[in-house]
């Protein structure tokens, strides 16, 4: 199908006086490729079925908008870990603030370098999962990520390190327009947990393609926050072989623009995919957006979507999320939630849950809900003694608990939580 | 303790007057019972008193230990001393019940000007009182009172009445939904509070309940009036004869 005009001048404006990074052959292949796939899909538009909800202008917009430095003057999250630290100042590879890349059991190095290599294992999934997470829905704005990103990291996972790789993201100009992409194969019976943290930029593209191997497991949890001006747009495509699993979860806390898609393919037999996220938005310059996509290829394989919104004074949350089961996936366990919490009659919840089943041995479901806090609820927590508001902190945390439970490391999952009771206050 | 002088209430969503006129007085270290038929009015005071929307006085008021109670927030009146049992207990699913009762206690704390109590006291206090009314550490960790039995959600209440120690204590309905062992534990709960500076108002449908926890004063309420005031005895007439009697003789 042809792009619509409006979309060609848009991408075109975008990428006019853009030149493509320099790198080995197969790098540059790869960004003219990626570049080709923007052009011939065109970069976002409000009419297209998928961004119905969340307007993408300035996600394309030639110029980043600006956004304010926000400093909560607290101690960043997952600090206290033994871990691999690696710092990404404005979306550039900080060497002094990092740790040495080396972790026994992970074979780690920055894209840059990776790239500027002829034979590297990376060749064959830089771009691969993206190219292929763009059918059936097109996700432009991560091909034009493939095409730009300069930096990131490019990890293959040999064993089961001790400590987890740590990944933060710091936002020190008002003006960065990032391009970030991280590369990630888990060989067979590999294990990672990998964390993530930060604003990152003014505006945030980051691209993580994920090939997990029979029987490999990557945890992935991050913390996007807490700059009120920030935007990102991030794809995660990962693909799973048979016994495999992917745990992904996402805490987002302020920014005015968020655009999380996640990308899951399971190609093996028993594979497992979880992904959930919990977001706490205040004002109506929050709006923040989950689109999931799981794509069931193989027999047997579990998936879960489980997302918890909570929203306030005017914002917005959206979340478009489907289960596709293949002919072939007969015994899938698919499951999908999204719930929204909304704190005021000003603040809204727009979801597209979706399922295409052509197996006809599954157990698929989903549900969406919107609902008020719970006034009863309210009323007895106030007559025990708690303040209004705090009542109403503990049942916002227990609304988003659910999603919480999805991480598996319990100490994760707690730090997470304390952070949250200390970020109700949308400007502490 | 606790004076309610010619109270009246109406619903707020519409015309309807639901309290007529109360008058009551409850002192420090008494026992009040309020008796009563459906639709009387008895909850409704209830809720009036602990701050639940929905309800408008008219007339009237209501003062603990001299403060005028209808004036404040719920959670000012738990922290001036005020504690409803409520008739149906509130499931809170995503909140221990450990967490409650120690956000519930430090909150009423901190309100009055008294230091919160740490996680180590508090685990100490609430062992204890939750040993006497049999509630096991399961029951503390599961969330507030989600899939608790009849019987357990009003022995929760009784603990939280235990641990936060409130200067007057209204229990609404306590025995609905208790066996003859659950009403046991429970009465002996409320009796083991029992003393000089605690006043309790209770209310209750039935004499049985009173057999365990013996009222100092009787009242009938009823079409949103306290019809006649005695002594332990009037509870046993009730019981014998229902409220026919008390109502005829009244009007």
């Amino acid at each position: 199908m042809a792009v619509p005009q409006v979309k060609q001048d848009a991408t075109e404006a975008r990428l006019a006086g853009i030149a493509l990074p320099e790198g080995a052959g197969w790098a540059v292949t790869a960004r003219q490729a990626a570049l080709a796939r923007v052009r011939e899909m065109g970069l976002p538009h409000g009419r297209d079925e998928y961004w119905k909800f969340t307007r993408p202008d300035t996600l394309i917009a030639p110029q980043a908008p600006s956004a304010a430095l926000f400093d909560a003057g607290e101690a960043p999250l997952f600090g206290a870990r033994d871990r691999l630290h690696v710092v990404f100042r404005d979306g550039v590879f900080d060497a002094a603030a990092s740790d040495p890349l080396e972790l026994a059991g992970i074979e780690i190095e920055r894209l840059s370098d990776a790239m500027a290599r002829d034979i590297h294992w990376a060749r064959d999934l830089y771009g691969t999962l993206e190219a292929r997470g763009q059918t059936p829905v097109a996700r432009p704005l991560a091909a034009l990520n493939t095409a730009l990103a300069t930096d990131g990291l490019v990890i293959r996972v040999t064993g089961k390190p001790a400590r987890p790789v740590s990944l933060s993201y710091l936002h020190d100009s008002e003006t960065s327009d990032v391009h970030l992409h991280h590369v990630i194969r888990v060989e067979p019976g590999a294990e990672l947990t990998l964390l993530e943290n930060g604003p990152a930029a003014a505006r945030f593209n980051k691209v993580m393609e994920v090939d997990i191997a029979d029987t490999g497991v990557l945890h992935h949890v991050r913390a996007q926050g807490r700059d009120h001006e920030r935007r990102a747009v991030t794809g995660s495509f990962a693909r799973l072989g048979a016994g495999s699993v992917f745990k992904s979860f996402t805490l987002t806390v302020n920014g005015v623009l968020t655009r999380n898609e996640c990308v899951i393919e399971l190609t093996g037999d028993d594979a497992v995919a979880h992904v959930a996220g919990a977001c706490l938005g205040d004002g109506a310059d929050f709006h923040h957006d989950d689109t999931v996509f799981v794509t069931h290829d193989a027999v047997n394989c579990e998936s879960r979507q489980v997302f918890k919104k909570v929203l306030r004074n005017g914002a917005t949350g959206v979340f478009q999320g489907k289960i596709l089961v293949k002919s072939g996936a007969q015994k899938t366990d698919g499951y999908q939630i999204s719930q929204s919490l909304l704190l005021d009659g000003d603040s809204q919840f727009l979801a597209k849950p979706e399922l295409e089943i052509y197996a006809d041995d599954v157990a698929c479901s989903h549900g969406s809900t919107s609902g008020a806090i719970d006034e009863t609820a309210l009323f007895y927590l106030r007559a025990r003694g708690v303040p209004e508001r705090q009542a109403t902190d503990l049942l916002v945390l227990a609304f988003l608990a659910e999603a919480l439970e999805e991480i598996d490391d319990d100490s994760i999952a707690e730090e997470l939580t304390d952070r949250l009771k200390a970020w109700f206050d949308r400007r502490a | 303790m606790l004076e309610i002088k010619n109270l009246h209430v109406k619903l707020e969503e519409e015309d309807k007057q639901i309290l007529k006129g109360v008058d009551l007085s409850v002192e420090a270290g008494k026992v009040h019972a309020i008796m009563g038929p459906n639709g009387s009015g008895k909850s409704t005071l209830s809720y009036v008193l602990s701050g639940r929307d929905g309800y408008a006085v008219t007339q009237g008021g209501a003062t603990l230990e001299g403060e005028d109670i209808l004036a404040m927030e719920p959670e000012e009146r738990a922290a001036a001393g005020l504690f409803l049992a409520f008739q149906y207990p509130v499931e809170i699913p995503g909140v221990g019940n450990m967490t409650f009762l120690r956000t519930a206690l430090n909150a009423q704390r901190k309100a009055r000007g008294q230091e919160e109590m740490s996680a180590a006291d508090f685990l100490k206090l609430i062992r204890e009182k939750a040993k006497t009314l049999q509630i096991d550490a399961e029951m503390l960790k599961r969330p507030v009172n989600v899939g608790f039995s009849g019987g357990e959600k009003k022995r929760n209440e009784i603990l939280q009445m235990a641990v936060l120690e409130p200067r007057m204590c209204i229990l609404d309905e306590t025995d609905s939904g208790l066996d003859v062992d659950a009403m046991k534990l429970v009465s002996d709960g409320v009796n083991a509070l029992r003393d000089a500076c605690r006043g309790f108002l209770v209310i209750t449908h039935y004499q049985r309940l009173l057999d365990h926890i013996q009222p100092d004063v009787v009242h009938i309420m009823a079409d949103g009036r306290i019809i006649k005031t005695g002594g332990p005895d009037l509870a046993l007439e009730v019981e014998k004869n229902g409220y026919a009697d008390i109502l005829t003789e009244v009007a």
